[in-house]
């Protein structure tokens, strides 16, 4: 493994609240403390339930939002405080895919169009280079022949054919890295499966380095090689794909590998235990272990005054539990 | 193109949308026509420059179309003049050694059923020190000959009101009254009396009825020189007078109706778009940038909003007297920070969150870019049916300015010859030609537009659910 391509330390986003009147200033906090590493052509995952703080951290990242507090390093250059001309570069190397293909594509815009915007943005000057572009990220991600896509409009195409033109723009400039955001949860079941190959496919042909942001744990396996669980804006849980899903640690990580629907009818009459609760305010975090309030281990007077700090149990395996404090 | 076309042929399915745009096309075809035709210069000459301009006009004149639907023939103006070859009219000038002498004679053909409104006779004169000696003469058709005045005519240009001659109509009365033996009640107007049958019917004004026939006119004239030269033209005033008839200056209605086409379209059309599209970027920008901006540009919105705008305009307008354009821009101005900057606003702030726009700031678009470029273009179907709706409105309100006396004091409007006739009591003598004329084309105008607007907001709207 070389130098981290991206490197995340304690990064930290507050939204700040407003009060209607003289009250107190209360934030949002959305990322706590998150730091993790990626390293050129490496897909990693980003796993939590909804509201848990994983779709701000990749906007953070991709710095969208400003970030309170931390450090966002990407290729060596320090991007935390960067104002927004000089991000230029870094826009043209990092590509957002988003949940909802329909509402990531300009309805009143064509493929074409679409796709020419981040080229045109980014300075590709000449129309026929940028039209070559154009034609091979759509061969890229097989909606070919490319003269059937390239003059339609979004609500023209389905929602599958709708997820690749947003990954043909996200990839279009050649990113050296891609964010995901639940790429897959908003379309049909039948192309999930192809649309996570079309990723994998992208990252290991153009080595191209993915962060997969998602609720659903099955869905990791295809293709990150690393697992980051997230559980209320901070990162609870990290090993290697392999390791994460045969070895859970933390409490909250098993929770969510034994909610994963299992097609065996064997197991049909097996009671999932899933934890009780509903994923803490974020305005007011509880005190101690985050996930106290809902953890089966809960041990009386450690979790729920302390907060754990982040053991390493195995090579490249880390924990924020008192289970092994 | 492909999709040019499909707009139209669904935009076509309403037959009002057919209707409007066949009228607005009617509309700006009329303009061309006019810009092409009638230079505005040459428009302004034209209603401005000054009574030589129309002095040949009938004053208050029907349109001509007017005899197309009734039996009574009203009156064209018949204009006879030495200055240039025509068909009955005769000129000599006879110098001997110590004098000439002068014999001019108009003849006419008149066959219609109302009198002239009035009779004037114009001279050019060209002498050294004796000025010409002239006896006018009237010839009607049965033969009798009237003498209706001496005169001396001054250097260079100069005229007799015929039908303006107090004394004339004095001696004409009393001669008329003693033929049929029979006191004339009223004061017949000269014309009458110079056209009618005489006999009891001109006793009342109602009763009295054309002589039709040949009718001439004499200038015997005498003038101790012999360098001498007289130019006459006679002037019949009809009372019909071109496509719109002429109003109390005796100006050409047509040209205000012609040249108020492209001022009203121009006017309405260039105060909708410019006003939408101005309120659409500082809602955008107000609701884009957020912040300090949004603030500023909210709070001067509101202040715009409660400042009145019709007695802002009057005291800007008393204070400086501007043109037409001047006005236009008056008008945008105090309109921009209207309250659709409001409505805008928030159609952008729900724009604004929509995951492409996020996906614009993820590959580079710069703010300018993201205004213009993707919230706009959302935007803008939904509110292209109100500006051509709107179109209507500001052609009603230049209208109305000119009622209110604010318009352009120049600039020929449908407004101003409303005005006019409303200042001259058109209503109150009947001319309601004068009225109705410019009221119809503003009605059309406003009519089209709607019509247009209403069938694009139905075509616009169901695709708001899938854009």
């Amino acid at each position: 493994m070389g130098a981290p391509l991206l490197l995340v330390e304690n990064l930290r986003k507050y939204f700040e609240i407003k009060r209607v009147f003289l009250g107190k200033k209360t934030y949002l906090r959305a990322v706590d403390g998150v730091s993790l590493s990626l390293v050129r052509g490496e897909a990693i995952s980003i796993v939590g339930e909804s509201g848990c703080g994983k779709t701000t951290l990749g906007k953070t990242i991709l710095r969208l939002y400003k970030p309170t507090d931390g450090r966002i390093i990407f290729d060596g250059r320090d991007i935390t405080h960067l104002g927004w001309k000089d991000l230029k570069w870094y826009r043209r190397e990092t590509g957002l895919v988003q949940q909802d293909p329909f509402g990531a594509l300009p309805p009143f815009m064509t493929v074409k169009r679409i796709l020419e915007e981040p080229l045109v943005i980014n300075g590709v000057k000449n129309r026929r280079e940028r039209e070559e572009k154009i034609y091979k990220a759509l061969e890229r991600v097989k909606l070919t022949p490319v003269e059937d896509f390239i003059n339609k409009y979004p609500h023209m195409l389905s929602g599958g054919q709708q997820q690749r033109v947003v990954i043909a723009r996200a990839t279009i400039l050649e990113p050296k890295m891609i964010v995901a955001d639940e790429p897959i949860s908003m379309l049909d079941a039948s192309v999930r499966i192809e649309i996570l190959k079309l990723l994998q496919e992208l990252q290991q042909k153009y080595n191209q380095s993915i962060i997969y942001i998602t609720h659903d744990l099955s869905t990791t396996k295809y293709f990150s090689e690393r697992i980051y669980i997230m559980y209320a804006a901070q990162i609870v849980e990290s090993a290697s794909t392999s390791d994460l899903l045969q070895n859970p640690m933390h409490p909250y990580t098993r929770a969510l590998l034994n909610v994963i629907p299992d097609p065996d009818p064997g197991n049909r009459f097996i009671i999932r235990n899933v934890p009780a609760g509903e994923p803490p305010n974020l305005m007011n975090p509880p005190p101690g272990c985050r996930f106290h309030p809902r953890c089966p281990n809960f041990i009386k007077g450690v979790c729920d005054t302390r907060e754990p700090s982040i053991i390493e149990v195995a090579k490249g395996h880390y924990v924020k539990c008192w289970l092994y404090g | 193109m492909s999709k040019v076309n499909r707009f139209f042929s669904q935009l076509l399915l309403y037959k009002s949308a057919l209707a409007g745009l066949i009228i607005i096309l009617f509309l700006v075809g009329i303009s061309i026509y006019t810009v092409i035709t009638i230079p505005y210069e040459d428009a302004i000459l034209l209603w401005r420059a000054g009574e030589q301009y129309w002095l040949d006009n009938p004053r208050n004149a029907l349109p001509s179309w007017i005899n197309l639907f009734s039996q009574r023939k009203l009156p064209e103006t018949i204009i006879l003049t030495t200055e240039r070859l025509q068909v009955g009219v005769s000129k000599a000038i006879v110098p001997t050694e110590r004098f000439s002498v002068i014999k001019i004679k108009f003849s006419f053909n008149y066959a219609y059923d109302d009198f002239p409104s009035e009779i004037n006779l114009f001279f050019k004169a060209k002498f050294n020190t004796s000025s010409p000696h002239l006896t006018i003469s009237w010839v009607k058709p049965n033969g009798e000959k009237i003498t209706l005045r001496t005169l001396l005519v001054s250097k260079g240009e100069d005229s007799y009101y015929i039908s303006n001659d107090k004394v004339l109509a004095d001696d004409l009365k009393k001669y008329i009254s003693n033929k049929i033996n029979n006191a004339i009640p009223y004061d017949p107007p000269i014309t009458l009396m110079l056209f009618a049958q005489e006999d009891t019917t001109i006793l009342s004004p109602d009763t009295s009825r054309v002589m039709k026939g040949d009718y001439e006119l004499w200038i015997d004239g005498i003038v101790f020189e012999t360098d001498v030269d007289l130019d006459a033209k006679l002037v019949v005033y009809g009372k019909i007078y071109g496509l719109a008839g002429t109003d109390h200056l005796r100006r050409d209605l047509r040209i205000a109706l012609l040249w108020g086409t492209p001022i009203a379209l121009s006017f309405g059309v260039t105060a909708s778009v410019t006003i939408a599209l101005i309120q659409m970027f500082i809602g955008a920008v107000s609701a884009w940038f957020g912040g300090k901006a949004d603030t500023v540009l909210q709070r001067v919105t509101e202040v715009f909003m409660i400042l009145p705008f019709l007695p802002l305009l009057i005291m800007i307008s008393t204070l400086y007297k501007f043109n037409i354009w001047v006005l236009l821009v008056v008008v945008i101005m105090l309109t921009v920070f209207g309250s659709g900057v409001k409505n805008y606003r928030a159609m952008f702030l729900q724009i604004k969150e929509f995951p492409y726009v996020e996906a614009a700031r993820a590959y580079g678009a710069s703010n300018i870019r993201i205004i213009s470029l993707y919230l706009v273009p959302k935007v803008l179907p939904t509110i292209i049916p109100s500006i051509v709706i709107s179109v209507a409105d500001f052609v009603f309100l230049e209208a109305a300015l000119a009622i209110l006396g604010l318009g352009d004091p120049l600039a020929p409007t449908w407004g101003k010859v409303i005005d006019d006739a409303y200042t001259y009591g058109a209503l109150y003598k009947g001319l309601y030609y004068w009225v109705l004329q410019p009221s119809i084309m503003l009605a059309l105008t406003s009519l089209s537009f709607a019509m247009l607007g209403f069938a694009l907001d139905k075509i616009f709207n169901p695709r708001l659910k899938e854009m």
